[in-house]
């Protein structure tokens, strides 16, 4: 079946929707997601959106600029760093008017928060810079984004998954889609595409992340040719639930709660004195570990207590009430009464598709345009995160990243027409279907996503060294093989999930190698990536982005592009 | 341990009616039953269709009949259960079942849009935010725990009776509206529902708030703007 359009966006997580409200009726545009719209991953963050307005204390955009630079260990492009802090304010106002209903001050301003890593004045102490709806801040920015679109008369496509991106003429122009409830292949012939499809933590064994986290815009932009970028840099989130992963947002910290040895002793003191529990995501998910190598992991296991007890069951019921729910329902504990078992859990990819300022996708070092495709939001690399994302940022990089996309897509949509389609642009997908339908091979994805999972875990999570990254190669480079000899069991055309299940197993071993290259590429340690045969940070040869380039036969491609470095010059990062 | 899957299974494609297949699978008592069903899917029959995404209560994908309830999935562990590890899954009612355990969710979405779910600002004389009391935010805040799963929409007695009722996930909707401060077309949107078919088609069965996974008090709710519908027809 064929649709035309002037514009595609796939993804309707916040970055998605945010650019298909700025387009609204200027273009003719309509969102492609494979899960329903609201089911979207962007609605699980929990926490907040940052943004210097300054509502509970003196505040400032140059210190989210600054903290966001030193967070991300300097490896943030600081012009697009400062893009990102400046229009804070400006995006949140503006979500606040479309109705977001954010907590409020006695005063009736929008209530704010302490967070990881924001900071007062360059990093005296905690900063309350955070906006939140208790713990479920994502969810009713996601509810608001998509009934904007209702209102704007946006087009869905629900349950559809992408399967590849059509070009002609050096310009990107459709994609090719299954609709799940049918089995049908579509055509979306377009003048732009844009990805907005969000993270790939289902890469691990322990996640935050949504059985959709499969990063299947990542996968599928790299095949066509845009380069990824900075895909070693993966968060671990220190507090996901223990055995489960399920986050426990950083606002429980942000609100005063604390981490515990088997000693009892809050050792996040001893490694960040200043602003202690409220260190950057990827500083205590090391300290962790460096704890339970020390054998003050709790019962000598591998995880911590997160203590809230202290703060009174007002606020925990009130400002931390999802996260409160969750301990109750999934770890049996009441954090009014009793700590919250924690360990890392996989969270967020700073990496993604290399993208300039105005979600164009960039092909190499020069900053030339990918034409016609565009992305925002997790799936893509401005980069605003660098080395390591600071917590409520991820939210604001989806608002202002995505509607600088949708403003770019605008004009891009009035400058050009639409490229003819190439002749029979489904028979690549159609192929590769009715191979793996066909197929009698032996292999299932069930075992080798576990495989994969269980071994990027092992050998690529917080700490990472020569040896285990050769072995996590290996590991995938056998899996890919395994991967060819994979057969579906369901034969049906209605919402087959095993089919659904290979497709995105497919990207998953695709981008873990790509991570896993570009970690063995870095030989030295900065923000979520640390190699322990590299403990330091070498600025004179890694203050620099990682590019992969796709190659069938070789592999991935590594080159690398400059940082841009404006206000702040690279220093130590102690807090 | 060992556990007992009854599971209700339905390919319009194949199948001239429903039918149920039974299972049996190793789960801890921590496992939630969005588990059991993955590893039934992963383990013994990959055509078993069900839907999932967030995997804790937060993305609304995965609600079903668990032993004749109305539940999510991810939200409810085996030890949740005194059924001697014995489980009946099946799809929600009162919807058309696509395959298996998914339903066709559209008319229920079909009722959420009828309601205006947005926003209709009154105007900001401010270049920052509207001004809005935390009594106000706190007031609507049960209806932003909301994640559109329609459990209570399925588990109401009044919708199965009343195909056109709005039903509760709507009006809940049309309550967060209603009462936040910052919109400017109240009366609209309580005439609007001021139906039998709109809010009078609650009959305070209490069933919606019996069921709400985000332990909503959604017959509450609705009763706050049957309260509201009543004061603007004495004052005007």
């Amino acid at each position: 079946m064929k649709h035309q359009y002037d514009v595609i966006i796939v993804g309707a997580g916040l970055a998605g929707l945010r650019a298909a409200v700025e387009i609204g009726k200027d273009a003719h545009v309509a969102v492609l997601t494979k899960v329903f719209a609201t089911r979207s991953h962007s609605g699980a963050a929990q926490g907040g959106i940052g943004a210097a307005l300054g509502n509970e204390e003196e505040d400032h955009c140059e210190w989210h600029m600054f903290d966001t630079v030193k967070g991300s260990d300097y490896l943030g492009d600081q012009d697009a760093i400062e893009i990102l802090a400046n229009d804070a304010p400006r995006a949140i106002y503006e979500l606040e008017n479309l109705g977001v209903p954010f907590n409020r001050t006695s005063e009736g301003k929008i209530a704010q928060r302490a967070f990881g890593g924001h900071t007062r004045n360059y990093g005296e102490a905690p900063v309350k810079r955070a906006c939140y709806a208790a713990t479920r801040t994502g969810r009713v920015i996601l509810d608001t984004l998509w009934e904007q679109s209702l209102q704007r008369g946006i087009e869905f496509f629900d349950e559809f998954q992408m399967l590849s991106l059509i070009g002609q003429d050096g310009q990107c122009c459709g994609v090719v889609a299954y609709e799940l409830s049918t089995g049908k292949l579509h055509t979306f012939h377009c003048k732009a595409v844009m990805l907005a499809t969000g993270g790939a933590g289902k890469i691990y064994k322990t996640t935050s992340n949504a059985f959709a986290s499969t990063g299947d815009g990542m996968a599928i932009a790299y095949r066509a040719g845009a380069p990824l970028e900075d895909m070693e840099f993966v968060q671990f989130h220190p507090t996901g639930i223990y055995k489960l992963g399920i986050l426990i947002s950083e606002a429980a910290r942000g609100e005063g709660g604390i981490l515990l040895n088997n000693e009892g002793e809050r050792f996040m003191e001893r490694y960040a004195p200043v602003i202690k529990d409220l260190a950057p995501r990827d500083m205590i998910s090391r300290c962790m570990l460096e704890e339970m190598r020390a054998g003050r992991g709790i019962d000598g296991k591998d995880y911590f207590h997160l203590s809230l007890t202290h703060l009174g069951e007002d606020v925990i019921e009130k400002k931390l009430a999802e996260i409160t729910s969750f301990a109750r329902t999934y770890a049996g504990v009441d954090p009014v009464k009793e700590p919250i078992p924690v360990q890392p859990t996989c969270h967020y990819m700073m990496g993604g598709i290399a993208t300039d300022a105005d979600g164009r996708v960039i092909v190499d070092e020069q900053n030339t345009p990918f034409a016609g495709l565009y992305a925002a939001g997790e799936c893509a690399c401005v980069s605003v995160h660098g080395a390591n994302r600071l917590g409520c940022n991820a939210l604001l990089d989806t608002l202002v990243f995505g509607r600088r996309a949708g403003m770019a897509l605008k004009a891009f949509n009035q400058s050009v027409a639409r490229p003819k389609l190439p002749a029979k642009p489904e028979k690549n997908d159609a192929d590769t279907i009715q191979a793996l339908m066909n197929s009698t091979g032996k292999e299932t994805s069930g075992p080798i996503r576990a495989e994969l999972q269980e071994s990027m875990m092992e050998n690529v999570s917080v700490f990472r060294q020569k040896d285990s990254l050769n072995t996590a190669l290996a590991k995938i480079a056998q899996l890919k093989k395994r991967y060819q000899n994979l057969s579906i069991q369901d034969k049906g055309n209605c919402f087959n999930r095993d089919l659904l299940d290979a497709i995105e197993l497919g990207h998953l071993l695709d981008l873990a190698e790509v991570i896993t290259r570009g970690a063995l590429h870095r030989e030295e340690s900065r923000g979520a990536h640390s190699r322990e045969d590299f403990p330091e940070r070498d600025d004179k040869t890694f203050l620099a982005h990682t590019l992969a380039r796709y190659d069938a036969v070789k592999g991935p491609q590594i080159f690398t592009k400059p940082v841009t470095l404006t206000k702040f010059e690279p220093k130590e990062r102690t807090y | 341990m060992q556990c007992h899957f009854t599971v209700y299974r339905f390919n319009p494609q194949a199948d001239k009616k429903p039918r149920y297949h039974e299972y049996r699978i190793d789960a801890e008592p921590t496992d939630k039953i969005l588990d059991c069903l993955n590893k039934i899917r992963w383990e013994q029959d990959a055509t078993l269709a069900f839907r999932s995404s967030c995997a804790h209560g937060i993305c609304g994908s995965d609600a079903l009949m668990i032993n004749g309830r109305v539940e999510l999935a991810c939200q409810k562990l085996v030890r949740d259960f005194k059924t001697g590890n014995n489980f009946v899954i099946e799809p929600l009612p009162l919807f058309e079942v696509v395959k298996d355990l998914i339903v066709d969710l559209e008319p229920f979405f079909e009722k959420y849009r009828q309601v205006q779910p947005y926003l209709k600002p009154g105007k900001n004389d401010s270049d920052k935010e509207f001004i809005q009391q935390a009594e106000n935010q706190e007031f609507i805040e049960p209806a932003l725990r909301c994640i559109l799963c329609a459990s209570c929409t399925a588990g109401c007695p009044i919708n199965r009776a009343n195909p056109d009722y709005l039903g509760p996930a709507a009006l809940l909707r049309a309550f967060r509206y209603i009462f936040d401060s910052r919109d400017s077309i109240t009366e609209e949107r309580l005439e609007r529902i001021d139906t039998e078919d709109g809010i009078w088609g609650c009959k305070t069965m209490w069933w919606c708030t019996e069921v709400c996974p985000k332990e909503i008090p959604i017959t509450k709710c609705l009763g706050q703007i049957k309260r509201a519908v009543k004061q603007k027809d004495k004052g005007g």
